[in-house]
């Protein structure tokens, strides 16, 4: 027997009352985008679940996307029968005959469709034995059973599942508008993106980047680490913003102790502007509490003073540690140990300020030409839009 | 011209060719250069690890790059064995291995590991419960060929690999090199640790293959130098090469349908062969590659079979092209218990998607020309 439909439910979107239809919509949408390398899939919204038809495909790498999209409590393989008796009971035994080494079962019958003539007592018993008298040595524990099979009844079809595959939780990604994620290539940033994008949001990154003293490779590597993220549920938008100038005129005009703080306010200036240009109403950053100089609360402080737009710290309150094992799991890690070096780090002077305060950074500014700079750092941005299923531009998949 | 000896290399596919010439010309930066060019090139290679990776159902990084099947497996077991070598020198093969698994194994042996190899019965297939028996606490490693590439028996690799679930410690190498693509493998189900491939088989360029190294195995290498293909084979990478395998390996495997085909001339071409009088199938009748047939003309010298059949554009094979120049039995088809005779006439026809029925035809409508010409000049 070969499963033909993966049925899939909600989590915490069955509480969103008349809102629900949107969140189920733009959850269809993403899970389309993720598995758009599978043209023959058809995925359709029925009355509270999502349901795909396979149509042949194979199921192994479907469900490994189905794991990484949000919006998703859990989902299960599942056997399209009629709504006939005849046909649930064949496919119950179909179902539990895929499953090794069981001794016991039990039937759980669940009528979404109330005009079905049999109730889900009289269903599990007539399902129930049918699979007792077409198998031999197993028998039903309603209890804790081997397998549990599932039989939904839907208006137009009936659902035949055992077991079932946690999804990732959390809102489907664009039910929650967009946030600015301020990507580094480091470990943090791009788990702070994946937080954010869990509770719905919709995720643009800024990167900024110092050409000559950063190369082509950093650049990369932060684009390897937005893509990464795309499989979330999401195209991710990159803005690249050449940083060089900026921190050149920092480097010229700025104590070196005060030089760090400074340059965290540009950024968050230009990040500010973008945002404005884009309708984003948020930024996100990998900040944790005290973790490095810019990071304590005193720098914080300072640093945020530039902007109004509240700014989402989803590791603030994380130990390195666990940053570094949700990194392993959403399979950033690797990319963003590779050791190149980032904007932060050339020019860094070794006497940051752990307790830098905002009289002193505004006082320094003053000798900034802040306003051209920002302007044209934004100017000269890149943007690259990256998508799961685009990784390369027409010329390159040309050639595969 | 009828090409009927494509276990020994197939013709790429022009798609292929175009693209090897494109990257060639193209992309020809050194993928470690730091440049935009090198990246270019670099960008390529990953994209290609990657596209192979998905096609095989395993993770990109286990995808380490070769100049082909025989690199491929000299690093699988030269590697693992010297990696392995403080926990035990016992090594496990067959007797019915390429030449190239063959010769490392013999290698080996004369660095002082102990290696056990399997017989095979009459069809060329290994006993699962031998091999069971053959596992002691000092066993490193067990390779096993696929497909072979003589007969085209299929040897029980998943059971092989259900049997190895208990001895974890134990190291697992497929030579997949006549199989991918024509016979399904599924890497992760039947726990296969290192499988060694090659894309000229597959349509694709000479001096390129993949080595399938499992997430956690660690290798030595045997080629030393710079930090290419995560420091396991040094050398600056083929890249118009690797671009072309990866679309070679796509569109090999887009091919399903071509297996119905090949199944189909293969019964056509037995069914001929058999019902001339003197010729012996060697090839076993089930769980046998759809491409390969082995067969002996018990009485003649096959070389000069090969050379009568190349007078008129036909194209076969004695043994394997790794060893047919030399005019021994085949140790394929001795392991498989034929006499010496049966064992030094065999004769190995290949197909590919390209191959018609007509030409099967035509093939052996040339040998039944052929042999009586040949008997007489034995026997006068």
């Amino acid at each position: 027997m070969k499963y033909d439909h993966i049925l899939i439910r909600f989590g915490e979107l069955a509480l969103k009352g008349k809102n629900r239809s949107i969140f189920e919509k733009q959850l269809q949408q993403n899970i389309k985008m993720s598995l758009k390398l599978f043209p023959n899939l058809q995925i359709k919204r029925t009355y509270g679940r999502i349901v795909i038809e396979l149509n042949g495909e194979n199921h192994e790498p479907i469900v490994e996307g189905l794991q990484h999209i949000f919006g998703i409590h859990s989902f299960s393989l599942a056997l399209k029968v009629e709504n006939s008796l005849e046909s649930m009971q064949k496919g119950a035994l179909q179902v539990l005959k895929e499953h090794d080494e069981v001794n016991t079962f039990k039937i759980t019958a669940r009528r979404a469709y109330k005009p079905f003539p049999l109730d889900t007592m009289q269903l599990n018993r007539e399902i129930g034995g049918y699979v007792l008298t077409n198998t031999n040595d197993i028998t039903v524990d309603v209890h804790n059973p081997d397998v549990d099979i599932r039989v939904e009844v839907r208006e137009t079809a009936t659902y035949v599942t055992s077991g079932s595959y946690p999804g990732a939780g959390g809102l489907p990604v664009g039910t929650s508008g967009k946030v600015l994620l301020l990507l580094s290539g480091g470990i943090d940033s791009p788990v702070a993106g994946y937080l954010t994008m869990k509770r719905g949001a919709k995720i643009e990154a800024i990167h900024f980047h110092s050409p000559p003293y950063t190369n082509e490779r950093a650049k990369q590597k932060v684009l390897d680490l937005a893509k990464t993220l795309t499989k979330f549920g999401s195209s991710v938008t990159v803005h690249l913003v050449p940083f060089t100038d900026v921190q050149k005129h920092i480097h010229q005009q700025i104590p070196s102790n005060l030089q760090m703080t400074i340059m965290r306010r540009v950024m968050l200036r230009i990040s500010e502007k973008i945002a404005n240009e884009r309708k984003i109403l948020a930024l996100a950053t990998g900040e944790s509490l005290g973790q490095v100089a810019s990071q304590t609360l005193h720098s914080m402080n300072t640093i945020n003073e530039v902007t109004n737009l509240p700014i989402i710290r989803p590791l603030v309150t994380m130990d390195k540690l666990e940053v570094i094992s949700l990194a392993k799991k959403i399979d950033t890690y690797e990319t963003s140990i590779l050791p190149f070096e980032d904007c932060c780090t050339i020019f860094l002077p070794p006497d940051s300020k752990t307790r830098p305060k905002r009289e002193q950074a505004n006082k320094y500014e003053q000798y900034l030409e802040m306003e051209s700079y920002v302007n044209d750092a934004v100017e000269r941005t890149e943007k690259i839009v990256l998508t799961s299923s685009s990784p390369v531009n027409d010329e390159v998949d040309s050639l595969f | 011209m009828i090409y009927l000896d494509n276990s020994a290399t197939t013709k790429p596919y022009q798609e292929v060719v175009e693209t090897y010439a494109k990257v060639a010309s193209t992309y020809f930066g050194n993928p470690s250069s730091l440049h935009s060019l090198g990246m270019q090139a670099e960008g390529l290679v990953t994209e290609s690890r990657s596209r192979i990776a998905n096609i095989l159902g395993v993770k990109a990084k286990e995808i380490i790059f070769t100049s082909g099947g025989t690199e491929g497996n000299n690093i699988a077991i030269k590697g693992t064995a010297w990696a392995k070598k403080s926990r035990g020198k016992h090594l496990i093969t067959t007797q019915v291995e390429h030449a190239s698994v063959a010769e490392a194994f013999a290698q080996l042996e004369q660095d002082g590991f102990e290696v056990t190899y399997l017989p095979v019965d009459h069809a060329g297939r290994i006993n699962v419960m031998q091999l069971e028996a053959a596992i002691r606490p000092d066993t490193t490693l067990v390779s096993i060929i696929h497909v072979n590439n003589e007969t085209g028996t299929i040897q029980p690799i998943h059971e092989v690999g259900k049997l190895l679930e208990k001895f974890p410690h134990l190291l697992f190498h497929v030579d997949d090199v006549q199989g991918i693509t024509k016979v399904p493998l599924n890497i992760r189900e039947a726990r296969i640790d290192l499988c060694s491939c090659s894309a000229h088989k597959f349509h694709g360029m000479k001096g390129n293959g993949f080595l399938f190294v499992r997430e956690g195995v660690r290798v030595n290498s045997l080629l030393h130098g710079g930090e290419q293909e995560n420091q396991l084979r040094a050398g600056t990478e083929n890249v118009a090469g690797i671009v072309s395998m990866a679309k070679a390996l796509r569109i090999a495997s887009e091919q399903k349908s071509h297996d119905k085909k090949l199944v189909s001339l293969r019964e056509r071409l037995i069914t001929q062969l058999t019902s001339i009088e003197g010729i012996v199938i060697n090839s076993p009748s089930y769980d046998v590659a759809p491409h390969i047939v082995n067969f002996s003309i018990p009485g003649t010298k096959p070389e000069v079979v090969v050379q009568s059949l190349t007078a008129k554009e036909v194209y076969v094979s004695t043994k394997s092209a790794c060893s047919s120049k030399l005019s021994a039995p085949s140790r394929v088809l001795s392991a498989m218990g034929l006499s010496e005779e049966r064992a030094s006439s065999g004769i190995r026809v290949s197909f590919s998607y390209e191959t018609t029925q007509q030409e099967i035809d035509r093939f052996i409508a040339e040998l039944k020309v052929i042999i009586p010409e040949l008997r007489e000049v034995i026997n006068s």
